[in-house]
């Protein structure tokens, strides 16, 4: 440490939090194979998923999502296959989201080597869904994702990829969601996905100061500078992001060093 | 449990140990006594070529050189199917290499504040809930710093700090005799610990990258 940087500001007595913030690509998955909507409309195909997990752990992702989009009825059997085939070959922790309506799917999927599973329109739906997901696994297995909106100046939650609103405000659905059980929040600015423009971190803080389980930022990464000003300025515990990743413009451990640049504390 | 990724023991040999020039590595029981998914356990063993199986009942017990004792969930309710596994004496006399994972090393110490729970004993100290005084939070779940100062078998090759992922909300504490290595959650605590031929991570090693798989094949070669 230099003398310069002593006499600008006093250091804190005690790290905030030492957990390393977590960086975390997101793969949505298609009948077996990984796709990303640019603002969820227009897919494009990315790959194989378990190769590109694997690619991803290698460069020293935190941690990955996989969301699987499968429309058809063999979307619970491609979901099994895809998370055993991941948590054979990847060594980092995953989680699963996609159409997880009862009980049964997030047993068959935890069974399957899962670490967590997110569920985003069900627990809307059906609020005690969390509840009982919670007493049966533990809440740490419990990610309630939520996508979410500005209506005439009101953050909404809203369903099927920002398509539906509901009535419910996105900062009281979000404690309600912690109070019922949810272990940690994945939380999706609408306004701000596909955008490339940065997180919505004035939100992201708004709910990071309200609640005491972890928040994963999600929408708009598109550069560098994003994820520092969001770390930076909300203090979340994770950012998620998917095409940056999945089309290298922005690579993991560049990432990585300029955040520990800025002392944002990170695994390298 | 799933069973694809288990070994049939009956079409399995362990590989011989202790001579000179020959890899020091027995077989490897996993004591599966209903604690737990073990899924990515076996997968990192896999992929390591750590040749394993699992113990169901007690009888099989001996056939094995080291033992790994998974658990999640709560560690009274996990302690309790140890005891209806009927393998706690087993555990308690062995001289052999003996590894707790999380809920699994908790079940090492005395006592956990979780459900007040009286638990194997092996080493002398209490597992802990964080408090909320440390307006952190918890479950502490995430990657966090792991220091082992004490030069040891478990650790070797792995740099002196090293990020693990950690998943739990009660923690063992700091004891200078019986931490191997400590983290930092407003409170220090014992990241991994070591009593005689007994280790414990709180860790998780098979969801820490390539440390967490270095400290599993360490571990089969002690």
């Amino acid at each position: 440490m230099n003398i310069s940087n002593l006499s600008k500001e006093p250091l804190p007595v005690k790290a905030k939090a030492p957990l390393a913030k977590r960086i975390i690509p997101c793969l949505d998955v298609k009948d077996g194979r990984t796709v990303k909507g640019v603002n969820f409309v227009d897919l494009r195909d990315a790959g194989d998923p378990v190769e590109l997990a694997w690619q991803y752990s290698q460069q020293g992702a935190d941690e990955l999502v996989f969301l699987d989009i499968t429309a058809t009825h063999e979307r619970r059997k491609t979901m099994v296959e895809l998370v055993k085939a991941v948590a054979r070959q990847i060594n980092i922790p995953f989680t699963i989201g996609g159409g997880i309506n009862e009980i049964s799917d997030a047993d068959i999927l935890l069974n399957a080597g899962a670490d967590k599973i997110s569920i985003n329109s069900a627990a809307v739906r059906n609020p005690d869904f969390i509840d009982e997901l919670a007493a049966a696994f533990g809440k740490q297995f419990v990610v309630v994702a939520v996508d979410t909106k500005l209506v005439e100046g009101t953050n909404l939650v809203h369903l099927n990829g920002g398509r539906i609103a509901t009535e419910f405000e996105t900062e009281k659905w979000i404690k309600e969601a912690e109070e019922r059980g949810a272990g940690e929040i994945l939380l999706t600015s609408m306004d701000h996905d596909g955008t490339k423009a940065g997180f919505d971190n004035s939100l992201l803080k708004k709910i990071n100061d309200t609640i005491s389980i972890p928040l994963i930022a999600s929408g708009g990464a598109g550069n560098v500078q994003h994820f520092i000003d969001v770390f930076e300025k909300t203090n979340v515990d994770a950012a998620l992001a998917a095409s940056v990743f999945h089309y290298g413009e922005i690579l993991i451990p560049s990432l990585k060093e300029e955040l520990r640049k800025h002392n944002i504390e990170v695994r390298l | 449990m799933s069973g694809d990724n288990t070994q049939d023991l009956s079409t399995y040999t362990p590989p011989l140990r202790g001579s000179a020039g020959q890899e020091r590595s027995g077989a490897l029981g996993i004591i599966n006594y209903g604690a737990g998914n073990i899924f990515s356990l076996t997968a990192a063993l896999n992929r390591q070529g750590i040749p394993y199986a699992m113990i169901n009942s007690v009888d099989e017990f001996d056939k094995f050189e080291r033992y790994i004792i998974p658990g999640v969930g709560h560690a009274g309710a996990a302690m309790q199917k140890l005891e209806e596994s009927g393998m706690v004496a087993k555990i308690l006399n062995t001289k052999k290499p003996v590894l707790g994972i999380c809920v699994g090393m908790q079940l090492l110490t005395e006592f956990s504040e979780e459900g007040n729970s009286k638990l194997l004993g092996v080493a002398p100290v209490k597992t802990r809930l964080f408090s909320e005084n440390l307006k952190l939070k918890v479950p502490h779940t995430g990657w966090n710093k792991v220091s082992s100062t004490i030069d040891n078998e478990l650790f070797k090759g792995l740099d002196q700090e090293t990020h693990f992922y950690f998943v739990h909300s009660f923690f063992i504490e700091f004891n200078p005799n019986f931490t191997l290595a400590s983290a930092d959650y407003g409170i220090q605590f014992s990241a991994a610990l070591k009593k005689d031929n007994y280790y414990g991570v709180q860790f998780h090693p098979e969801k820490s990258g390539e440390a967490g798989e270095k400290i599993l094949k360490n571990f089969s070669l002690i």
